[in-house]
């Protein structure tokens, strides 16, 4: 069914078949450049060598603190920046290349950030902010300005008396339904969203999610969840991805990912989720050290300053992202087979 | 997991609508727009509203001046030269060649307002287009525009103004070329700092990302952001421009005699402050008295811009 | 810190250059021959070309540039046509006075704006308050050349407190601090005043209101600080935008006094330069803007870096 009233089935734009991942990203590079007083040239790592692949059709949930990278991780995806180094296959075709040129890809593929008034034009109404891109693709104005009615219609906002406002007239709540509505106006397959609901109040928020997991089911979207808040992630994630200072350190269902974490990052971050349980306080911080720094990362795996579980052998070599489980890959030698950790599972053991 | 999106479930999200905006049936609710409510807001400043009154008046009896002065204004007496205040054939006197004052500043007011206003016009518009693309394009392009527009800014506008003109030479048109070129860099730098402001926002990201050419999005989104404060700030130019214009002409610099204009009169009566000061004195009241009306009624046109949140 | 300075250096050149370049460009934009204003009008055609191969004027464009910038970085700003005298001296001792009466000018507007404009951003919408805004509109609306008139008017030609024009009492071209010459400085400083006491009066009142209505202030007065603590704050905030914007005005009445030392006749760069456009002296009307346009290059230059020395908040690197 599609976002619009008679509009064509989305799925007959597929390709490949639920085998082959809607969204591919493999070797993700993006370093930025910064002038430091001394005069030496020196790299923010913002994200240096991520992969993932997105299926069709599930909510994957991407958690990590300020600086692990999600967010430029979304610009890149989205074509925002430009990416340094690193493929990006959407439906199996390259994009940039001739077959899935930018223009094709953005149509296929849409964003809703984090503050809902930056944005929106504050000086364009509600409803000729989301028939701006059906117009600039093609579509008449009369039927963009439909299209926008009936998708207003469809994220709860009344198009009698919304249409007509203006983005400082509003709530947040609202704003951010407007930017989901613009986001669908261009009938996307898949929609990032950038912290979406980070900045809305908590009622306010589970309303918010509840449109976005109605609208996934009833248009058959594909879902990139960015935040840093663990509960929202587990409640609309199918699978969940955790970055840390521009790499992947875990990524799996998100059950086995949240309930019981393979990397000691995560579980780091589970435990320090403050329980409402007063009889289960958080004595000590899980954490210990100090906060990564991006422009000069620490060797080997990034994560082993701070790490409860590092060796000798995790300041030397970078771990890969291996399985462990199907589906459930972790960077960390700890549980890597024959990775040389004291702690690594005996390959002749591993199923 | 799901719930249903209802209208209860959204009176939670507070929205900021109040019992008038009640959507009677069948009709869509369409609020007033930007410039509806700069408007709104403006009509209810008294001071701005009684400087726009002030210009609106000066406006008109400059466009009249040449069928409703009361004497000619070319035509002069050398025995009935400055006359004072108050005199009965000359109510606001005559100056040093016999000319009634009314009938010259009646005229004067056209070309001072023509020459005020003008540079200022032009300067908008090529200010603005400079500013924007510079702003909007950035890299380079906005480099080697904006030092170049900081050559020329590293003169006093006042200094830049009587180079250009002693240049060029006097008359109205050279004089309006060479405000425009003190205007032009100043605009374009409000142009260059309000779009790069704006570049940077997400709503132009979202519009970059439903594959819009930078050209359609220059077009629907940022004009409409910056258009409001690079005119806001244009018109607190125009006063300046008047003086610096009426400046050129004091300097002999500008309107050639025997045109009526404020400055030049000032010049030419120079030597009569000591006869009859008060006459001596009037154009100057002039153009400082529309001076003051386009600087006010330009604070309350930003006033009444600022979004309130 | 050195290497903010430097930096801004290497960013100024590119202008400077540019400066010179248009200060170049202006007197050849004249229309007509500048040798005219030299030249019997029945010079032959001889005369004419000697002349011209004199000035240098038969070479290219961008050539006599070359020549006449190295001569400049040389000190020498050639010799003025009307006066036959050097351009440098005649240019030095008219900046000297125009110094003298942009810096006093300066200095009364920029105490009487900070005083006003602090009354104002303390007492929000009072009385004062508006008295300073009217003030500033004023001083901003006001055609500075007619304010001098009528204080001639006024305190010359009705009053006849003051002396109405020239820079001294035997028409000296050179202005000395001595209690004869202070009258005469009068009248112009304080017209030349109003222009920056406007801008001053308004940029520190829209300072002083901001920062008093900032959180710090609350914290300040709620520990328990006084009256007289709580404005050493706000001064030491302010500072640094008010003096750059002093300076900048400073900059502006240097090259923008011509009009007032016309009606006063006090013998400055304005009023050199005034001369020099009638006349058509090429070389003084180029030497003058040159140097002008240069003064306030650096004095933008100063303004940045004391800014930045004032300002912790602005980035150095």
């Amino acid at each position: 069914m599609s976002v619009i009233p008679d509009g064509h089935d989305p799925f007959a734009r597929d390709r490949g078949g639920p085998a082959q991942p809607l969204l591919s990203v493999s070797g993700l590079y993006k370093h930025f450049p910064v002038r430091k007083a001394g005069g030496k040239k020196q790299v923010v790592r913002a994200v240096d060598g991520v992969d993932f692949d997105v299926l069709k059709g599930e909510t994957l949930g991407i958690v990590g603190e300020s600086g692990c990278g999600k967010s430029t991780t979304a610009k890149l995806l989205m074509g925002l920046i430009e990416r340094d180094a690193g493929g990006l296959l959407y439906d199996g075709q390259a994009v940039g290349e001739r077959a899935m040129p930018w223009r094709s890809y953005r149509r296929e593929v849409q964003m809703v950030f984090q503050d809902s008034y930056a944005s929106l034009n504050p000086r364009m109404t509600v409803e000729q902010s989301i028939a701006f891109g059906p117009k600039v693709n093609g579509v008449p104005g009369r039927e963009a300005v439909e299209r926008a009615r009936a998708l207003l219609a469809r994220v709860g906002l009344e198009p009698r008396r919304f249409a007509g406002r203006y983005p400082h007239e509003i709530s947040g709540g609202q704003r951010q339904r407007v930017n989901i509505a613009r986001a669908l106006a261009l009938e996307p397959r898949l929609v990032l969203l950038d912290e979406a609901v980070s900045a809305l109040d908590k009622s306010v928020e589970a309303q918010v999610l509840n449109l976005l997991l109605d609208l996934k089911a009833e248009f058959g979207l594909t879902y990139i969840f960015i935040s840093h808040d663990l509960n929202v992630v587990r409640f609309i994630s199918d699978r969940v991805m955790v970055m840390y200072l521009g790499r992947v350190s875990e990524i799996g269902p998100s059950d086995a990912v949240l309930d019981a974490p393979a990397h000691p990052y995560t579980e780091a971050l589970m435990a320090s989720m403050p329980s409402l349980d007063p009889d289960n306080r958080t004595a000590v911080a899980l954490l210990a050290g100090d906060p990564p720094n991006p422009i000069d990362p620490p060797s080997g795996c990034r994560f082993h300053p701070r790490c409860p579980l590092a060796e000798e052998v995790c300041g030397v070599t970078e771990p890969p992202l291996d399985g462990i489980r199907p589906l459930h890959r972790v960077a960390c030698l700890a549980r890597q087979p024959g990775s040389g950790h004291a702690r690594a599972p005996n390959p002749a053991l591993a199923a | 997991m799901t719930a249903p999106v209802t209208a209860a479930s959204m009176a939670l999200d507070g929205g900021l609508l109040t019992a008038d905006d009640a959507a009677p049936e069948g009709a869509f609710v369409s609020s007033r727009g930007f410039w509806g409510h700069v408007g709104h807001r403006l009509v209810r400043d008294p001071v701005a509203m009684g400087a726009g009154a002030v210009i609106l008046l000066v406006v008109i009896v400059a466009i009249l001046a040449p069928w409703i002065t009361p004497m000619d204004p070319y035509k002069g007496s050398m025995l009935r030269r400055l006359k004072h205040v108050g005199d009965a054939t000359y109510w606001l006197g005559s100056d040093e060649l016999g000319r009634d004052m009314i009938s010259r500043l009646m005229l004067g007011a056209r070309l001072s307002l023509f020459i005020g206003v003008t540079p200022v016009l032009i300067a908008f518009v090529i200010g603005s287009g400079i500013g924007i693309l510079a702003g909007y394009v950035g890299g380079w392009t906005n480099t080697i525009l904006m030092r170049t527009i900081d050559v020329f800014f590293a003169f006093p506008s006042v200094l830049l103004a009587i180079a250009l003109s002693g240049a060029l030479g006097a008359g109205i048109f050279n004089s309006i070329v060479s405000l425009t070129f003190v205007f032009v860099p100043q605009i374009a730098r409000v142009a260059e700092s309000v779009t790069t402001g704006i570049r940077r926002r997400d709503y132009i990201d979202a519009a970059k990302l439903s594959g819009a050419s930078a050209l359609t999005i220059m077009r629907v989104q940022v004009l409409g952001n910056v258009v409001g404060p690079i005119f806001v700030y244009s018109t607190s130019l125009i006063s300046v421009s008047m003086i610096l214009a009426s400046g050129l002409s004091f300097l002999g610099l500008g309107v050639r005699p025997p045109e009526p204009e404020w400055g030049l009169m000032l010049n030419t009566l120079r030597t009569a402050i000591y006869v009859n000061p008060v006459v001596a004195a009037l154009p100057g009241v002039c153009i400082f008295v529309v001076s003051i009306a386009f600087n006010l009624f330009s604070d309350g046109l930003r006033a009444a811009m600022e979004i309130r949140q | 810190m050195l290497l903010y300075i430097l930096k801004r250096l290497v960013y100024v050149t590119p202008v400077a250059f540019g400066v010179s370049v248009v200060c170049f460009l202006l007197v050849h934009l004249a229309p007509g021959d500048p040798l005219s204003a030299v030249l019997p009008a029945d010079a032959t055609q001889a005369t004419i070309d000697e002349m011209r191969a004199a000035y240098g004027f038969d070479k290219p464009l961008p050539v006599q540039y070359a020549i006449w910038l190295w001569h400049v970085l040389h000190g020498d700003l050639g010799i003025s046509i009307a006066t036959g005298r050097p351009v440098l001296g005649e240019v030095s001792r008219a900046v000297v006075n125009s110094l003298i009466l942009a810096s006093v000018a300066t200095v009364i507007g920029f105490t009487f704006g900070t005083l006003f404009g602090f009354v104002a951003g303390y007492h929000r919408n009072s009385l004062a308050d508006r008295a300073a805004s009217a003030l500033s509109v004023f001083g901003v609306s006001v055609p500075h050349y007619w304010l001098g008139m009528v204080l001639v008017i006024v305190f010359s030609a009705t009053l006849g407190w003051l002396p109405p024009t020239g820079a001294g009492p035997d028409g000296s071209g050179n202005w000395r601090p001595d209690f004869d010459h202070l009258r005469y400085l009068i009248l112009p400083a304080v017209t030349m005043s109003v222009i920056p006491m406007g801008i001053i009066a308004r940029t520190v009142r829209a300072l002083v209101a901001d920062i008093l209505s900032q959180d710090f202030v609350e914290a300040l007065r709620a520990k328990g600080l006084d009256e007289r603590g709580v404005f050493r704050h706000v001064v030491r905030n302010a500072a640094p935008t008010a003096l750059a914007i002093m300076g900048l005005q400073l900059g502006y009445l240097l090259g923008g006094s011509i009009l007032v030392e016309t009606v006063f006749a006090w013998p400055g760069t304005g009023f050199l330069l005034n001369a020099a456009i009638f006349q058509r002296d090429l070389p003084l009307l180029q030497g003058s803007i040159l140097v002008l346009a240069m003064f306030f290059v650096v004095l933008n230059l100063l303004v940045d870096v004391m800014q930045t020395a004032l300002d912790p908040r602005i980035e150095r690197a």
